[in-house]
């Protein structure tokens, strides 16, 4: 299972996907899948698992995120 | 090869109104984004607009670093150091606020100021610098009033090259519960500057000038702990995000940064910003280049050129800018004469910079002024002296 990390400015989920790939957590930037969010731009590709690893590293790191919504991607 | 490209056989002297040539980094990064890259940054979703992103971000973060600030959001991108300026001044003050600002402004503060004092929105106090152009942080200290909204200080001039005790007007103005705004156009990449320790809320830069990217590129900086929401954006549009509503975004820093960034310009700051950081000696050693270049320039001219005048000190510290006229020509056609028979270009007249020189006492016909560069040689200024000396003794 995926997860993706949704963030109000693509300019946090760039700075969010340097910084988790830093803590060696697999990840990809991705365009945001439409049925989560009717914004544009693109989001922080994880794996599920990694969800909570992830968001600790964003908190600590003071980067701003939506949510982190599980989902069915490839 | 694009070095071969670059123009030779010129001294070019006018640094201050923007740096040339720019390090070879520089140029290759524009063309790589101009040829590989090319796309827009935070609005589409392919690899090509998140590689430009990446581009956004890091150079982000190398202006954080420069500027000692912790989050890399705080950095605002605007097509000049006016832009920035112009968004920290108009964005802060309100009806009834008092203003203290100096005798040693660039117009792209003055002018924003003057009109708000105009339109009657603001009052305006201007410190008086003594004749080398140092504001007495204690002058500042005794403008203020209950009423005191900001102090705005230009750090280094543009006219003498000096810079003021920023850190100290920076405390008084912390004490005083007052923001204070440093116009950074001359100082950055030059001077060491820390938000946190100068205690600055705002700050403008330029970007092509000490940090040697392409011109259209400039920002704003915002201190890690000062209330954005507290600065009225200029402009409002399209950032990216939030796409589904119709108000401006309050977060950083797309609060600030509506419309297309210019990726191209960008690309080269990052480059430059890079170069000047990592450089052998780093900025510090950028600062003593400079200094050495300015004593050295003033030393020749003092002794070779008869009717050489220097306003700027060779005791000061400076940004490597130094303003002086030859007695009995005009500046102009110095100016014009080093440009067309020796190749030599520098800037002559007021430099937006009207108050300055009514402070040095060279307003209205202004003066000539060298900037110096990292790419300047002694041989250079030995050049540009003896040229001096022979327009000087009319030959
Ligand atoms: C002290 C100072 N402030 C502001 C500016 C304006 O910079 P820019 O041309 O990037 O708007 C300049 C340069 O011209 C300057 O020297």
């Amino acid at each position: 299972m995926k997860a993706v990390i949704l963030f109000h400015s693509t300019n946090h989920a760039i700075w969010a996907e340097n910084e988790l790939k830093e803590s060696k957590i697999l990840c990809k930037m991705i365009s945001v899948p439409r049925h989560l969010s009717s914004d544009c731009g693109y989001c922080v590709q994880i794996d599920a698992d990694d969800g909570e690893k992830a968001s600790s590293i964003l908190n600590a790191k003071n980067i701003e995120f939506d949510n982190i919504e599980n989902y069915e991607g490839e | 090869m694009l070095k071969d490209k670059i123009k030779s056989g010129v001294i070019y002297l006018d640094n201050a109104a923007t740096s040339f040539p720019k390090p070879e980094c520089v140029i290759d990064a524009v063309v790589n984004y101009m040829t590989q890259i090319g796309a827009n940054p935070g609005r589409s979703g392919h690899k090509l607009s998140i590689e430009a992103g990446q581009i956004v971000f890091k150079v982000r973060e190398s202006i954080a670093a420069l500027f000692k600030i912790k989050n890399p959001m705080n950095v605002i991108f605007t097509s000049n150091a006016t832009e920035a300026l112009n968004i920290a001044i108009k964005g802060i003050m309100q009806e009834g606020d008092h203003v203290i600002t100096t005798s040693m402004e660039h117009n792209s503060t003055i002018r924003p100021l003057h009109e708000l004092e105009k339109e009657a929105l603001i009052s305006l106090a201007i410190v008086q610098a003594d004749r080398n152009g140092i504001i007495d942080p204690k002058k500042i200290k005794e403008a203020i009033t209950v009423r005191t909204k900001s102090v705005v200080v230009n750090h280094a001039s543009n006219v003498l090259g000096c810079i003021q005790p920023i850190r100290e007007i920076g405390k008084i103005c912390k004490e005083n519960g007052v923001i204070f705004i440093v116009d950074c156009a001359q100082s950055a990449g030059v001077v060491p500057i820390d938000i946190n320790r100068d205690n600055i809320g705002i700050l403008a830069f330029a970007g092509h000038k000490g940090l040697y990217g392409p011109t259209g590129t400039g920002g704003m900086v915002i201190a890690d702990d000062f209330d954005h929401k507290k600065i009225k954006p200029l402009k409002y549009g399209g950032t990216g995000s939030l796409s589904d509503k119709i108000e401006q975004p309050d977060f950083l820093p797309d609060r600030f940064e509506s419309g297309t960034l210019n990726v191209a310009g960008l690309s080269g700051l990052l480059a430059g910003s890079q170069y000047i950081q990592k450089k052998p000696g780093g900025i510090k050693g950028i600062y003593l280049h400079k200094n050495e270049l300015q004593k050295y320039f003033i030393k020749q001219a003092e002794m070779q050129i008869p009717g050489f005048t220097c306003y700027s000190s060779s005791n000061l510290p400076s940004v490597g800018v130094i303003a002086f006229r030859l007695n009995n020509i005009s500046v102009s056609d110095v100016a014009q004469i080093l440009s067309d028979k020796y190749e030599i270009m520098c800037r002559q007249g007021l430099h937006c910079s009207p108050l300055a020189h009514q402070t040095i006492g060279t307003f209205p016909e202004g003066t000539l002024r060298f900037g110096f560069g990292i790419f300047n040689t002694k041989e250079e200024i030995d050049t540009a002296v003896h040229a001096l000396k022979s327009i000087s003794e009319g030959n």
